[in-house]
Parts: structure tokens; C-alpha cells; sequence
């Protein structure tokens, strides 16, 4: 369903800043995959997902969804296909309106926007039922301006309009990582629950190494701009941080060096 | 005394269309968080517009709806220049004001031009005050009404969150350059259809007369919003604050002048005064503000401030 094909990307080349972040780096996804990311920092993970969504040109190779090449297409046009959420609570919704009208924003999502009213009210009844998904007591709050809720619960929201509307892919850039550890552990909870109903192809990049395990059918380490461990499956299922840090070390032929993946 | 009394009704029509002004402005200060120069300009090309048109014996409805065409190209020519150019707000709003400076020297063909309220079809004139209140009161009602609405449509939904978090807005699929230009559209046009109400009611078209606008206009924003932000946070109450704070700042202007205020330095007492009042969130925050006990993360949003609807 997503084929990357030797996708490279340098920043800031030929500046003393010059950063090769992708090595041509080539994946396919099946349909219905939940995929684990992990890696040190500076492994191309985040850069990954960009790629996918379209935040800036490549430099070389090709991305295609569901058999499209969406290579050239901009990131808002290309943001039809896909559900994001990102590391900073802040950034996945608007936090001057209300919590409805965000949902009504994620509703529309690649749909012609009109001067139809924004938030209907028969969505809305799908509104409060999602939100009661969450357990968050939010369900009473749909007026309430998202910039009152908590970096939790404005991740969470963040994780409903993500898979509105069943994108295709759905890409999690290490959305846990700013929440303290029960709130993490809670939106995580609601991330299982949602790909799972939905049955949501999804990229989720996590520093955790057990929530890596824990979560999906299969765990990709990136190193150096290059994906160099890829299980799925079976195989998967069993492995262990020790396993882990065994085949990072085969692999790279160096020791692993993030000490927020192992530590946590 | 009399004299102030007498002024009084002026100075309120005159507050009011600068209201309209400030309304335009909010659209792209407020909700598109882009301070945008243009309106020094856009305001004047209104103007300009319409007492060519008015002078060559037009409607005058179809001189206002010039006029609006005429600031909505402006606003156009902005938005172009900063999102498909990449060239910042502020310089794409004064490289267009600058552009707009020979535009209206051309429409008007000299540097002023009379709009003989007593021959000329007009709308509203210093003539008859009350009733240009009464006329500009109602454009307000039925500007304020539109724009509520207009701002909970689906476009106006994706409008006001462009402004608030463009990344989200990207995420949702929403061509955020598009967005910005048609935002900048808006508010010119507006800006423009208010300086040729002005024209109409002062009876004449200046080249210069749009010098300083954007500080009346936030002038008229900042008093709107201090005046009114105790009542409520709707969404059509703010414009209302707005047209309100222009109509403060006239009053204000009045007063000053009738204590005998050397009119030279109006200027620069408004940009003082607006330069105060931006200043004060910032200085009570840097110098004033107690320590935060919880953690950086529990911080509720500093942006959750300015609320719309």
C-alpha cells in the first residue's frame, strides 16, 4: 500500500550544516501493518515520516500510495491520505478553538472546503461518541477551547481527527514522548485501541524499545539514514530489548548509543 | 464647549468608518496573525476609486462595490508576494503599499480630488452627520452579521485556524497559501470599501490620507478589545469592539483637539499610545510575571488568549 523506493534526502547540502538524513532508504508497507520505529536520535526517523507527508521535495526516489505516485503532490494535498500526529501537543490542534470545531477541521479533511456551517450538528453526535472513546471526560466539553486541555488530551484529540475520515496511513511521530509516563501510557492505550477498530496501516516512531515490541506486527530500526532492521510477524512477537541491542549492534557494528531508548 | 459638543456627532461617523477599517484589519492582525502593511494603501486606493467614479457621475453603490473589488486585488497582490513569493508579511504588505502609492497617484490623476457632497450622489457626508451615523451603523450590523457567519463556515473554520497553528492546518489538508491570500483579500477590501466611506463623508480623496492607517486601525482594536473584553469573547462582539474603538479614538482625537493639541503631533501620540498598549502583555509577562510552579509541560497554552467565536 505506501512503497518507498531509494528515497534520499541531505539538508542543507553543501553548507558546513550539511546533514544526510536519508540514505536512500526503500520500504513497503501491507495493508493493515502497524509498524514500529526506533533508533537513535539522528537515525532519519522523524525525517521519514516527513518524507511521507510531503513537508518539503525530495531529493532522489519515489513514494507511492495504494499504487499512486504522490512524490510531487504538496503535503496539504497529499494530507487526504494520511492522519498525523506529532511529538509537541501543541502542534496537532488549534488551540484557539473549540474542541468540535477542530474535529469539524479533521472532519473536512481532504473534501472541498464550502460555506456550508462548519460544525454540523449531525457530526457532532459522532463527535461526543468518539470522545467518550477516550475516557477523558471530554465528551461534555465540546465547546471548550482546546488550549485549556492537557498535553495528554490534546494528544488524544490529536489521535481522533488523525484517523477521521480512515486515512490510509496513519503516521504517529513519537507522540508519547512529551506526556510523563501514565499519560503516555494512556494515549498509547487509545493509539492500540483506534488502529486496532480501524484496522489503520500505521508508522508509529517511538524511543521506548518495549513499547516498540509491545505494540504492531512489525519493527523497523533505522541507523544513519538507513532502515537496518526490519521483523515482523512471528519473529517479532518474541523478540527482546536484549534481542534488540544484540542486532542494532550486528547490524551498525557499533554499540547503541541513545541512552533515552534503552534507559526507558 | 459647544464647540467639543458640536463635534461630536463628526467625530462618531468618522470613528465609525475607521471601525469598518479596524474590522478589516482584525481579520488579517487578529485571526491570520499577519501584520499586514497594505492597508496604509488599500485604504486610500478605496477611496481614490470611488471619487473618480462618484466625479464621473457612477452609482454610488457601484462605486462602493469598486472600491471593495479594488482593496480585495490589493490584499491579493500581498498575498501573493509573501506566500507564492516567499517574501515576509511586513515587507510584502509595504512593497505593495509603496506599489499602491503610484496606483492611486494614477487613478486619481493628481494628488487630491473633491467629492461635492452637495452635487455628487453620496451615500453618507459631513453634512448631514447623524444620519451618515445612522447609514455607517447599519453598513457595521450588517458587516458584523456576514462575517459571524461567514467565520463558522467550513472556509471560515479553516480561516481562523490557519492563523492559530498553520502545521495543524497543513496536517488537515488545508492549502494554507490560499487561505492566507483569500484572509488578506478579505480585510483589504473591507479596509478599502471603509477609506471610500471616508471619502464620501470628509469630501475628498487624498493621496496621503491612508499615511498611519494601520496604527488608527490598531488603535481602534486595542481600545475594542480593553473596552469590551469584559462583556464577553464572542466572535461578533470583538468586531463590534472594534468599530467601538474607532469610534473611542475619534472622540479621543476630538477632545485633544479642542484642548488645544498641536494637530502635527496626533501622529505620534497615537503610535505612542499603541505602542504602549502592545508593549503591556509583553512587559508583564518579562518583568512582572511569578515563577510557574508546575512543570513546563502542565503550562496551559500562552496562544489560548486570543479566543474567536
Amino acid at each position: 500500500m505506501l512503497e518507498l523506493k531509494n528515497i534520499k534526502k541531505t539538508f542543507n547540502a553543501g553548507t558546513i550544516n550539511e546533514k544526510v538524513a536519508l540514505k536512500g532508504v526503500n520500504l513497503v508497507l501491507n495493508d493493515g501493518d502497524f509498524v514500529t520505529v526506533i533508533g537513535g536520535n539522528g537515525a532519519g526517523k522523524s525525517t521519514l515520516l516527513n518524507a511521507i507527508a510531503g513537508v518539503w521535495r525530495l531529493d532522489q526516489g519515489k513514494i507511492l500510495l495504494d499504487g499512486q505516485d504522490v512524490t510531487a503532490m504538496p503535503e496539504y494535498k497529499r494530507a487526504k491520505f494520511l492522519g498525523r500526529v506529532f511529538q509537541d501537543p501543541m502542534k496537532g490542534t488549534a488551540a484557539d478553538m473549540q474542541i468540535d470545531e477542530n474535529l469539524a477541521i479533521a472532519k473536512m479533511r481532504g473534501k472541498r472546503h464550502t460555506l456550508r456551517w462548519g460544525v454540523k450538528k449531525a457530526d457532532k453526535k459522532e463527535f461526543v461518541e468518539a470522545l467518550k472513546m477516550l475516557d477523558l471526560g471530554l465528551e461534555n466539553r465540546l465547546t471548550s477551547k482546546v488550549g485549556l486541555l492537557s498535553g495528554g488530551q490534546r494528544q488524544a484529540v490529536t489521535l481522533l481527527m488523525a484517523a477521521m475520515n480512515q486515512p490510509k496511513l496513519l503516521l504517529l511521530d513519537e507522540h508519547t514522548a512529551a506526556l510523563d509516563p501514565k499519560t503516555a501510557a494512556k494515549v498509547l492505550e487509545i493509539t492500540e485501541k483506534i488502529v486496532t477498530e480501524q484496522k489503520l496501516t500505521t508508522l508509529m516512531i517511538t524511543h521506548n524499545m518495549k513499547d516498540a515490541i509491545k505494540h504492531g506486527n512489525r519493527l523497523i530500526m533505522m541507523h544513519e539514514g538507513r532502515t537496518i532492521i526490519d521483523v515482523s510477524g512471528e519473529e517479532k512477537s518474541k523478540l527482546t530489548v536484549e534481542d534488540l541491542l544484540e542486532m542494532f549492534t550486528k547490524a551498525s557494528g557499533g554499540e547503541f548509543t541513545s541512552d533515552r531508548a534503552i534507559l526507558s | 464647549m459647544m464647540e467639543l459638543l458640536n463635534a461630536l456627532p463628526g467625530a462618531v461617523a468618522q470613528g465609525l468608518i475607521w471601525g469598518i477599517m479596524a474590522i478589516g484589519l482584525y481579520i488579517t492582525y487578529k485571526i491570520l496573525d499577519f501584520a499586514d502593511l497594505t492597508v496604509d494603501g488599500s485604504i486610500t486606493t478605496g477611496a481614490c476609486v470611488c471619487a473618480v467614479m462618484l466625479n464621473d457621475g457612477a452609482n454610488v453603490w457601484v462605486c462602493l462595490l469598486a472600491a471593495f473589488l479594488s482593496g480585495a486585488l490589493a490584499g491579493l497582490i500581498t498575498g501573493v508576494l509573501h506566500t507564492l513569493m516567499g517574501i515576509p508579511p511586513i515587507l510584502s504588505g509595504i512593497l505593495t503599499q509603496l506599489m499602491l502609492w503610484s496606483i492611486n497617484l494614477k487613478i486619481l490623476g493628481k494628488s487630491n480630488m473633491a467629492v461635492n457632497g452637495r452635487s455628487l450622489p453620496v451615500l453618507i457626508s459631513s453634512l448631514n452627520s447623524p444620519m451618515a451615523i445612522l447609514v455607517v451603523g447599519l453598513f457595521i450590523v450588517c458587516l458584523i452579521t456576514l462575517l459571524y457567519f461567514l467565520f463558522g463556515t467550513e472556509i471560515g473554520c479553516t480561516l481562523r485556524a490557519t492563523g492559530n497553528n498553520e502545521q495543524m492546518v497543513k496536517a488537515q489538508g488545508v492549502n494554507v497559501k490560499a487561505n492566507k491570500i483569500l484572509g488578506l483579500m478579505i480585510s483589504n477590501a473591507l479596509v478599502a470599501l471603509a477609506g471610500a466611506l471616508l471619502a464620501q463623508y470628509q469630501g475628498f480623496a487624498d493621496i496621503n490620507m491612508g499615511r498611519g492607517a494601520i496604527v488608527i486601525g490598531l488603535a481602534a482594536i486595542i481600545i475594542g478589545q480593553t473596552r469590551i473584553g469584559f462583556i464577553g469573547r464572542n466572535f461578533a462582539l470583538k468586531l463590534f469592539g472594534c468599530a467601538l474603538g474607532g469610534v473611542c479614538y475619534y472622540l479621543v482625537y476630538q477632545f485633544v483637539v479642542w484642548l488645544g493639541l498641536d494637530t502635527d503631533l496626533l501622529k505620534l501620540l497615537s503610535a505612542i499610545v499603541v505602542a504602549v498598549f502592545l508593549a503591556i502583555p509583553y512587559i508583564k509577562k518579562e518583568y512582572f510575571s511569578r515563577p510557574h510552579k508546575e512543570l513546563p509541560s502542565a503550562q496551559p497554552s500562552e496562544q489560548g488568549e486570543e479566543n474567536h467565536a
